[in-house]
């Protein structure tokens, strides 16, 4: 080789990732800034968005072999979402931050957080009709779960390859809960329901009732549907780190560092799922509708629960609540007392609304537990 | 045929599962305020 074969085989080394760039590389790239944008800008999300928009970015750039085996990034997506290890540890710092203190006063609210997830089955179904198969309709469905690491957790076990499309249809319609539930909130409740007014929230739960609620939640819904306790067991372990009050820089630890860390390499790993040839086509987008699906269907359920509790309850019940069933803490609660408020100022139902919605975090892991049970029973696991 | 039936199967299981296992729940978490009583703190 002459030495000027040789200063061009060097530069065309160098320029070797332009030639070998897809196009749908390029338009991943976009997402990834348009990531950045929404959540620096726009703060949609912005502890997810951002690590899964690099994670993006660096998967899309050609010859970096992050996702090779032994890659930087693949490293992190073995030991953490092939493990369904990440989901786990981010529930683990979701239980110690939760006080379930609000949905414990009032125990008749864990039925709305169950009606908030039927959304999940309604769209499997969908999912099915539309020609997935049953893993990935299953994968599809539990985005209405409205629970990120749950729907990260299913989905890494029967779908790997949808992961990154449910991930980010999990987190972005989370954080659209705001935009996606009035609507359906003013549309199916009456005027009368609307300003139904419910009596004051007095505190009725001893510390000893709190303490046992994770040992009693973990223990019964791991003898019902038993392969969903690596799910429910992390939230509980969090939570009774947090009630136990001996422990609290355990606490602490889950609820920081732990979460910060798994947090940034979780968004990492799912960005890097998200490789242009292989995320860019029609099926993707047929999830993200189907996502959206699932969570108006999880609002239309729990405003029904709602509805049926108003009657049931001799109209004492305000249904706007059952909108809060969803596993989207707390921004669904929220929703719901700045909607109760726009019809009846004087209307104060955030804490039933929080007790709804930690009704759905728990909601969210039975549905799941119980999804994973059944398919497991049936040999498909 | 198949994944149409465990598919309806997946939906009755697992509305009538989780709504039952939540009522379970909020049996057993009225139960036990009421064994275990909120006292005022003096």
């Amino acid at each position: 080789m002459t030495p000027l074969e040789a200063i061009l085989q060097g530069f065309k080394a160098l320029g070797a990732g332009f030639s070998t760039l897809h196009w749908s590389n390029l338009l991943m790239i976009g997402v990834g800034l348009l990531f950045f944008y929404l959540g620096i800008k726009k703060d949609v999300e912005p502890v997810l968005l951002i690590p899964i928009g690099f994670g993006c970015i660096l998967v899309n750039i050609p010859l970096s072999e992050m996702m090779e085996e032994g890659g930087f990034l693949r490293i992190f997506y073995d030991a953490g979402i092939k493990t369904e290890l990440f989901p786990l540890l981010i529930f683990l710092g979701i239980g110690a931050m939760t006080d379930f203190g609000f949905l414990l006063e009032k125990p008749y609210l864990f039925l709305l957080g169950a009606a908030g997830q039927f959304g999940i089955f309604l769209t499997l179904l969908l999912a099915l009709a539309l020609g997935f198969d049953l893993k990935e309709a299953v994968s599809i469905g539990i985005i209405g779960a409205c629970d990120g690491p749950t729907a990260i957790y299913v989905s890494s076990k029967y779908a790997p390859h949808l992961l990154g499309a449910v991930a980010v249809a999990a987190y972005s319609y989370m954080s659209l809960v705001p935009i996606i539930q009035p609507p359906i909130m003013k549309a199916l409740t009456t005027q009368k329901e609307k300003i139904t007014m419910m009596g004051v929230y007095k505190r009725s739960v001893s510390g000893t009732a709190k303490l046992l609620f994770p040992v009693v939640i973990t223990i019964l819904v791991g003898f019902i549907a038993p392969k969903g306790l690596p799910l429910v067991g992390s939230l509980m372990l969090g939570n009774f780190l947090r009630e136990c009050g001996v422990v609290e820089r355990l606490s602490k630890s889950a609820q920081n560092e732990i979460a910060n860390v798994v947090t940034l390499l979780l968004g990492l790993t799912i960005g890097a799922t998200m490789i242009g040839p292989v995320f860019v086509k029609p099926q993707t987008l047929l999830v993200l509708g189907l996502g959206f699906l699932a969570i108006c269907l999880d609002t239309i359920c729990g405003l029904f629960l709602g509805k049926l509790l108003y009657l049931l309850s001799g109209k004492k019940i305000n249904p706007l609540i059952g909108a809060a069933g969803l596993s989207a803490f707390p921004m669904a609660a929220r929703v719901v007392q700045k909607e109760g408020q726009k019809y009846n100022p004087k209307n104060y139902l955030i804490m039933y609304a929080m007790g709804a919605n930690a009704g759905g975090q728990v909601g969210s892991v039975v549905a799941a537990s119980i999804i994973l049970s059944v398919l497991e029973r049936m040999g498909i696991g | 045929m198949e994944k149409w039936n465990i598919g309806v199967g997946l939906l009755m299981v697992g509305v009538g599962g989780t709504l039952l296992v939540l009522g379970i729940c909020s049996l057993v978490m009225e139960l036990l305020k009421r064994i275990f009583p909120y006292k005022e703190e003096k």
